[in-house]
């Protein structure tokens, strides 16, 4: 029994819709913005506002290395994605590990510098409003970098196996999308945390 | 064809049912799953006014301790936003737009059930805290810092135990899940509409479904964001909203109210939607102004984003923040008032059918005029520093919320119950529940403005005799009976028609969008074929071949 009297002739041009991958992580990281946005704005109107030190200047060191490193990974997250969409596996598979590899060096850094300052300063998220901000922004982009780095290394494990090809060129340029926009909040956290901020 | 399907769905086993219902990613279980969740919550809700309604319709009263009557507004508050009214538009969104826009599904069906059960686990956490609440301290049990529960109200000295958390803990999570559901809303809106459906063509359901899911990924953020830094602040000694440490509790205000205001246009927009579906069908004309109501739409939706200090202008803003907030709230009247326009203009001259889903729609029209208008005085700075946080605000929001949004979505019950059961809702019964419910609508809220007028604070548990708010508390609580006694038969009627409901067959209103266009209940996979759509009014264009729609448009 038809379910649906409502085929019609309908006209013979073609039917392009946008693709709903990009679409959902477009969404997706318009959220994460205002989540960051927030964060932002408390960094922000905080600044300057601690009642007792340490300030930004005793404590902070601009960390151009790592910020080096995650903004290059950018590109070659783009060249892979190029060089996979020519169906190019192999060399995909090497520009994807570089990001791989030029992520975690970030997310090391950040680390080692979170290590510094609690160990070697004493200086927690519970120091004082400057630390609270600074924790809590940084911490969460570096959430993110942790969550991009997972993806990333499923990818890779798939990507050694074979098991990336020229059709999955436009999954893991959604998946590009969401670490292109890792990197450019970094771009905000840096300016606002060690420029501004500092 | 629509009664075997009704005879399927009777032989399921209830453990099949539960079974469905857990593994389920279709989105129109999901929806139903949603609708439901959220009728229970109402339920709940509800009793929770009724118990606060008793306690103040006397002087001195002693049926409720202080301190139950503060956990009972903040539940109150937080159930009636967070899981009713979203849950409900969630679910007729989930439920109707792959329909209305001739798709098999929702975008990422498998989100669309993580989504669901993120919300619907946020709620039963929320009343968790009734039992777990009190902590080892055996402090208070359910939350009680009110529904935007200001700084410091919720920081560990104010709120020792663990209430608190409950509340931002459940919100985090109903939060995850809105998120999630806006994001399918706008992939299943632009990516998964059939041939010929252009944005212009869509039915403006799924237009205001596509700017609620806009405005939640940039309000529902913001009070994640601040959920996460008011849990900093409680679990691992952040200074956010402390102010012993230079900390601002004005921030929190700030933060709560950027997701505050736009989420009353998250709610009231998809009502639109309701009421911009059902008005044209019952009086047997085409949507008047259809591109001016896209606009005036998004443009609410972008207005919506700068206005939200005005629940503020008692903190102590700057005379330019004043005026800023005055004025854009102000300007908010004016998309709000084409719409309103182009609802009448639409049963002007039209042959009016007064079903119940035109009743109820007629009842938004008028109330929701009358919300919006006590909304402009309140907008203005000079006048809320003398009714901020009284009565006349309970009356106001209230007037939004069940007179506006509440009535439309019974609007939406009654209009698409026959195509989700394949029974049409008793007609009589519905009449009554319109009547009785209107009545107490009136009963209970207009005279709420009055106390407000004469310096009733809200969210006091008592008050004194002889401030000549005694008559006008006790109009308002035997209006909430009328409203119980109307939801009630609304219930009956649902549970009834179910399975004594006249057969609705596919198309009962003589409707003009796609859902009409398949069986009712619409069977899993929605439509046999792609649908293929020439005008705003696909299902006139079938009907009325020699007479179609696309000639015109």
């Amino acid at each position: 029994m038809s379910a649906s009297p409502a085929v019609m002739a309908g006209n013979d041009t073609p039917w392009v819709l946008p693709s709903r991958g990009r679409v959902g992580m477009i969404s997706l990281i318009i959220a994460e913005s205002a989540i960051f946005m927030i964060f932002v704005a408390a960094y922000i109107f905080y600044i300057g506002k601690s009642l007792d030190g340490p300030t930004p200047r005793q404590v902070l060191k601009i960390p151009i290395f790592i910020t080096v490193c995650l903004l290059s990974s950018s590109l070659t997250m783009h060249w892979a994605i190029a060089t996979l969409r020519k169906g190019k596996t192999a060399s995909f598979n090497v520009f994807w590990l570089i990001t791989l590899v030029l992520g975690a060096i970030f997310l090391a850094g950040t680390g080692r510098e979170w290590q510094h300052l609690i160990y070697q300063e004493g200086f927690t998220i519970q120091t004082n409003l400057f630390g609270t901000t600074y924790y809590s922004l940084v911490g969460l982009h570096a959430s993110h970098v942790t969550a991009g780095l997972i993806g990333l290394t499923i990818v890779a494990i798939l990507g050694l196996a074979g098991k990336i090809k020229r059709e999955h060129s436009e999954r893991c340029e959604v998946f590009a999308l969401y670490w292109h926009f890792v990197d450019a909040v970094w771009v905000v956290v840096f300016t606002v945390v060690y420029i501004v901020g500092r | 064809m629509a009664s075997e399907s009704i005879a399927l769905r009777v032989h399921k086993s209830p453990l099949h049912v539960v079974y469905e219902c857990v593994a389920t990613a279709d989105h129109k279980k999901i929806g139903l799953m949603y609708i439901v969740y959220a009728l229970l919550f109402l339920v709940v809700m509800g009793i929770e006014a009724i118990l606060m309604r008793i306690q103040l319709s006397h002087a001195n009263a002693t049926f409720l301790s202080p301190e139950v009557f503060n956990r009972l507004f903040t539940l109150h508050g937080t159930t009636g936003v967070f899981f009713v009214a979203m849950p409900i538009l969630f679910g007729f969104g989930n439920y109707l737009v792959p329909l209305m826009i001739g798709a098999r599904d929702m975008a990422f069906p498998r989100l669309n059930a993580f989504s669901f059960w993120m919300t619907a686990f946020g709620g039963f956490f929320l009343y968790a805290s009734f039992f777990a609440g009190g902590g080892l301290s055996q402090a208070g049990s359910a939350p009680d810092v009110g529904w935007f529960a200001y700084a410091p109200l919720t920081s560990p000295t104010f709120s020792p135990g663990h209430s608190t958390d409950y509340w931002t803990l459940s919100l985090l999570l109903a939060g995850v899940g809105s998120i999630g559901a806006a994001v399918n809303f706008i992939a299943t809106i632009l990516c998964m509409r059939c041939p010929g459906m252009t944005l212009s063509r869509m039915p403006l359901l799924a237009w205001m479904n596509l700017v609620m899911g806009g405005l939640i990924l940039v309000t529902i953020s913001p009070l994640t964001a601040a959920q996460l830094m008011l849990m900093a602040d409680r679990y691992i000694g952040g200074h956010f909203f402390d102010t012993a440490a230079g900390g601002s509790v004005v921030m929190w205000m700030h933060f709560f109210w950027i997701f505050g205001h736009p989420e009353v246009y998250v709610l009231i927009i998809p009502c639109f939607g309701f009421v911009s579906e059902i008005v044209p069908v019952f009086s047997r004309k085409a949507m008047f102004g259809y591109p001016a109501m896209v606009a005036a739409s998004v443009s609410i939706g972008f207005v919506s984003l700068g206005v939200w200090a005005h629940h503020m202008f008692t903190v102590g803003m700057p005379s330019y923040g004043n005026a800023f907030f005055v004025l854009t709230t102000m300007v908010v009247a004016v998309p709000t008032g084409i719409k309103i326009f182009n609802w009448l203009a639409t049963i002007w001259g039209g042959k009016i059918r007064f079903a119940t889903p035109m009743l109820f729609c007629i009842g938004f029209l008028f109330q929701f005029l009358i919300a919006g208008l006590t909304g402009i005085m309140l907008a203005t700075a000079p006048f809320d520093w003398q009714l901020s946080a009284s009565y006349f605000v309970v009356a106001h929001f209230h007037y939004v919320i069940v007179g506006g949004i509440l009535f439309t979505i019974f609007a939406g019950f009654y209009y698409w119950y026959p195509k989700i059961t394949g029974r049409m809702l008793n007609e009589t019964l519905g009449k009554w529940h319109f009547w009785i419910f209107l009545i107490g609508f009136h009963l209970t809220f207009d005279f709420m403005h009055i106390p407000g007028l004469l310096g009733m604070p809200r969210r006091v548990y008592t008050y004194e005799a002889g401030r000549g708010w005694e008559t006008w508390n006790m109009i308002s609580s035997i209006g909430a009976i009328f409203q119980a006694a109307g939801i009630l038969i609304f219930v009956y009627n649902m549970i009834v028609s179910y399975f004594h409901g006249a057969l609705a067959g596919n198309d009962p209103w003589d409707a003009w969008t796609l859902e009409w266009a398949t069986t009712s209940p619409p069977p899993d996979y929605n439509f046999a074929g792609v649908p293929a759509v020439r005008s705003r009014r696909p299902l006139w264009d079938i009907k009325h071949p020699d007479d179609p729609d696309w000639k015109y448009e």
